[in-house]
Formats: C-alpha cells, structure tokens, sequence
C-alpha cells in the first residue's frame, strides 16, 4: 500500500520533471529570475554554511585528538582525518541534509502558497508554464551555487580545525596542518562536488514538487513543507551510498 | 462566443454539475449567477480548463477545448484573461508589476509601451498612483481592481471574472460593474461573470444563466428575470427584502 503510493508520486515527480525541463518561453526573465533565486538560495544560506562549519570543524578536530591519542598513531593522523571526514561527509552530505531544513522548507512554503493562492492557476491561466516558470529558476540556480558553498564549506571547517589548534593546547598548529597536507587525494573535493550538485538537485525538484501540488489551505503549506525537507533528507542519504558506491570504489 | 455542451463534473463522487450546457456571446457581458456553493466557480474554472470535466463539449468560437494537447491550450490562453475569486495577485511583484507580468510574457512590445499600456489599465481601474506598492499593502477592493487590470492587459478575447464585486462598497462595486461592461463593448470580448449581486444582474445582465445546484436552471436576459416564473429563480433573486419590496411595488403599478 505504502510502496504503491510511493511510486504513484515517483512517477508524477517524473511527469512533472518533464514539465519543469522544457525550454523556456523566455529566456530573459527566467535567466532574471535564477539570478534572484541564487540570491534568495545561495547567498542567503553563506552565514549559516560559514558558522555551521566552523564549530563543525572544530569539534571534529578536537574529537579527533582525544580519540586517538596513543602513542603508536601517527602525528599526523588528527589533521588527516579531519581534513577527510569534512571532505568526504560533512561538506557534501551533511551540508545538505542542513540545507535541506532551510532550502527545501522555503521552496516548499513558497510554492505551496502560490498553489493554494490560485497564483499558479493564474500562471496558468495566461498560457505561461508554471512548472517550467517557477522551478527551473530554483533547481538550476540552486545546482550552479552549491559547488561555491560546497567550497566554503570545505575552507571554514579546516579554518575551524585550525582555531582549535592555535587557541588551544590541544594540539600543536605545526602537527595539525602537517596532517592536513599528509596523503592528500584530489579526488575526494571532485567526489564532495558532485555529491553536493546531485543533492541539491534532489532539494530543489522535490521541494518545488512537494508544494506544487498542495491541496487546501494554509494548514495543508505546512505539511508539505514538512514533508518536503523529510523526503528530501531520505533521498539525500539514500544517495550518499549509491553515488559513494560508485565514486570512491 | 463560447459554447458549453452538456458538461458534468463530480469531486470524490459527488457530482456538482449536472450535463450544463449553455452559450456566451461576444460583445455581451453573460452572468452565471446561482447561490453559494451552487458550483458558479466549478463551471468556470471547467470553461477555461483548470478543471477537467467529465465529459462533454468547450468551444471557443468552434475550437474545442477538450480536444486540444497542452500547447494548443496554452496558445489559446494568451487570448484568455482571467479575474480569480481571490484575486490571485503574485506577491512578489509590484502593483506594476504584476500589470505588466503578461506584458513582458506574451508581447512583443518595447519597455516604454508596455509601460504605457500598464499605466493605461491602472488608470482604467481609478488605481494610479499605487504602481509601487506590493499586493499584501492594498485593500481587497483594490487588490481586485488590480487583478483586473492584469485580466485586460493583452486585450483578451475572452474575459472571466470569479465574482468582480465581492467585498467592494456599492459604489466601487457599481464603478468595476461598468467598466467590464464598457470594455466589453469596445472591444467585443466575451465577457463571463460569476456574480450573487443583484445589482450587477439588473445593472449589466445582457445573457444570465441561472445554475441551481450544478443545474442550468434559467437562461434570458436583465428584464426577463423579474417576470420569469421558475420558482427557483424567484426565490433566488428576491431573497432579499428590498428586491420584494420592489417587485410589490412593480406590480402595484401594473
Ligand atoms: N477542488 C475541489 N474538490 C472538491 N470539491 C470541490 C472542489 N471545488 C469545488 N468543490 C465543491 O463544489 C461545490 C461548488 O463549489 P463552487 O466553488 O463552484 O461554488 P460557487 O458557486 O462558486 O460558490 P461561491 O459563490 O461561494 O463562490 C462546493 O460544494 C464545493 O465543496
Ligand atoms: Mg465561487
């Protein structure tokens, strides 16, 4: 039963997709409108991408220290695995799953409200496709954004990591960022890049899907916008293994 | 003209129009009245296809909706304005804004005429001088106002409008009344209002179609409807006392 009802939405997602991905009608004022919505997207998430990744970065490095403290580790094994742990997860992964709660509920509330407002139906009205017209402006501003925070996101937790070495005795600064250029392999920031344009495809499509198809009222905007940042956790996870999966082995 | 031939809809197995068939000329302002939840807005929203009924013919001078892909539809609509019951203005877009919304859509003119022709249909609607406010910083009147100069922006061909007139004064009521029929004069569109206001009914009723519960009940014109005898019709448009009063007072004349 369940099953049955998640492919019946899988498969109006793909029907709407279809929608959402045909050319559009005019060019100038979508690509005007991506602009903005990079702005609203992107630009807007840089403080809370910045601060979440400092104190991110930082306790992993002191977690790091404490945990592996021995004397048969390596000096440089801090600094490495924080460098890799950010890298590989929480620059990509957990990045977006927090990206997800702020992107994905404020795509949802605002189409949601469009639908339930008849805007949509305006659109509509006047021949415009407004599928088309309203979210490829998101999912493409959206995926040409994220490499950036994806990047900052990288640079911050390392700079976080560093704070913890320069204003603590935890660790020494030289031992930490010895271990940060130890074994370095480029491939890890090419893996987090690609990991973060699929995510945050699956953010924008299912966040607009989720609101474009609200049925009611108000009440009914929350709940999609609700569900709209679950679903998305759920398939950003689910990802994570398969493009994983397929990347690093 | 638009012709309707035989059209039922039902939600989750409730049926709210029954086999409604009726016809709307151009150059004439057609009313759909009928109380509340009587399915004025079902039978609308079917006509220009945001509701897709059961079965039955839409004709748009001859070319049927329901026969039509997607892309047929959507070019159709760019002859199509639309006034919805909530008005349904884009938030994010400035009073101007949103005029000019189907402007920059589906015209080929320059800035400075779409300007022109935006700050033409402000006027037409008594709304300038609030070209730069946003929707949520407007009354309901003139929210309404502005969502009918967006509906005449591209000069329609075929003009709906979900009850122009509900929440506004008498006065202003009665100013949007004679501006849909002015325009709809000058420039021949076929207009169809939906409407429980007997003062537009008497005021601008050229073609009424009366629908009691998803039926099509009544067809005829302003100075018919007093002297129809279906009871329905009757109970509706005299349900008020004023409108009694005035029919005691005609026939006391006769
Ligand atoms: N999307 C929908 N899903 C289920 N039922 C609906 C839907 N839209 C309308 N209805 C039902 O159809 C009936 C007619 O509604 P409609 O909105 O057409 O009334 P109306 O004549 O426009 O009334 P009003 O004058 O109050 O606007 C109502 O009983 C309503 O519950
Ligand atoms: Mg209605």
């Amino acid at each position: 039963m369940i099953l049955k009802k998640q492919l019946e939405n899988f498969g109006r997602y793909c029907v709407f997709m279809t929608r959402v991905f045909s050319l559009p009608d005019k060019w100038g004022v979508t690509l005007r409108r991506m602009i903005s919505e990079i702005y609203k997207l992107g630009i807007d998430s840089i403080p809370l991408v910045v601060v979440i990744s400092v104190f991110i970065g930082a306790v992993i490095a002191i977690q790091m220290q404490l945990n592996i403290e021995s004397p048969i580790i390596p000096a440089y094994a801090v600094g490495l695995a924080t460098r890799d742990i950010v890298l590989l997860e929480f620059s990509s992964s957990i990045l977006c799953l927090i990206l997800a709660g702020k992107v994905g509920s404020n795509i949802a509330s605002e189409i949601g409200t469009m639908r339930v407002t008849e805007q949509i139906d305006a659109l509509e009205i006047m021949g415009v496709n407004s599928a088309n017209f309203l979210v490829w402006p998101k999912v493409m501003g959206f995926m040409l954004f994220i490499p950036v925070l994806g990047v900052l996101s990288m640079f911050t937790s390392i700079i976080g990591g560093v704070c913890v070495a320069v204003f603590t005795d935890i660790i020494t600064l030289s031992r930490f960022t010895y271990g940060l250029q130890a074994f370095f392999n480029e491939w890890y920031v090419w893996y987090a890049l690609i990991k973060c344009v699929v995510f945050s495809v699956i953010i924008s499509s299912v966040a607009s899907f989720c609101g474009y198809y609200v049925k009611g009222g108000a009440l009914e905007v929350g709940r999609a916008s609700t569900n709209a940042v679950v679903s998305s956790s759920i398939l950003i996870l689910l990802f994570d293994v398969i493009l994983t999966k397929l990347l690093l082995q | 003209m638009i012709e309707v031939k035989n059209i039922s809809k039902s939600f989750d197995g409730k049926q709210i129009l029954h086999d409604v068939s009726c016809t709307f000329y151009s150059g004439k302002t057609n009313l759909i009245i009928g109380q509340s939840g009587s399915g004025k807005t079902v039978l609308m929203k079917s006509i220009v296809g945001l509701v897709r009924p059961e079965n039955g013919e839409i004709l748009f001078d001859g070319r049927d909706l329901m026969k039509m892909d997607t892309l047929q539809v959507r070019h159709l609509r760019e002859e199509i304005g639309m006034l919805f019951q909530g008005s349904a203005l884009f938030d994010s877009e400035t009073v101007l804004g949103n005029v000019m919304f189907p402007l920059v859509m589906f015209s080929k003119m320059t800035r400075a005429e779409m300007l022109d022709r935006a700050m033409f249909c402000l006027e037409r609607v008594n709304l300038k001088g609030a070209e730069s406010k946003y929707p949520s910083e407007l009354s309901g009147g003139m929210q309404k106002r502005v969502a009918i100069a967006r509906a005449i922006a591209l000069n329609p061909k075929y003009l709906f409008c979900d009850e122009p007139n509900s929440g506004l004064d008498p006065r202003t009521s009665i100013l949007i009344d004679e501006l849909l029929s002015d325009i709809t004069h000058e420039y021949g569109i076929t207009t169809i209002i939906n409407t429980h206001d007997m003062n537009s009914v008497l005021g601008i009723g050229e073609n009424i179609i009366f629908l009691n519960k998803g039926h099509r009940e009544w067809v005829g014109d302003m100075t018919q409807i007093y002297r129809s005898d279906n009871q329905a019709l009757t109970d509706f448009v005299f349900a008020t006392d004023l409108f009694r009063r005035v029919r005691e007072y005609l026939n006391s004349r006769h």
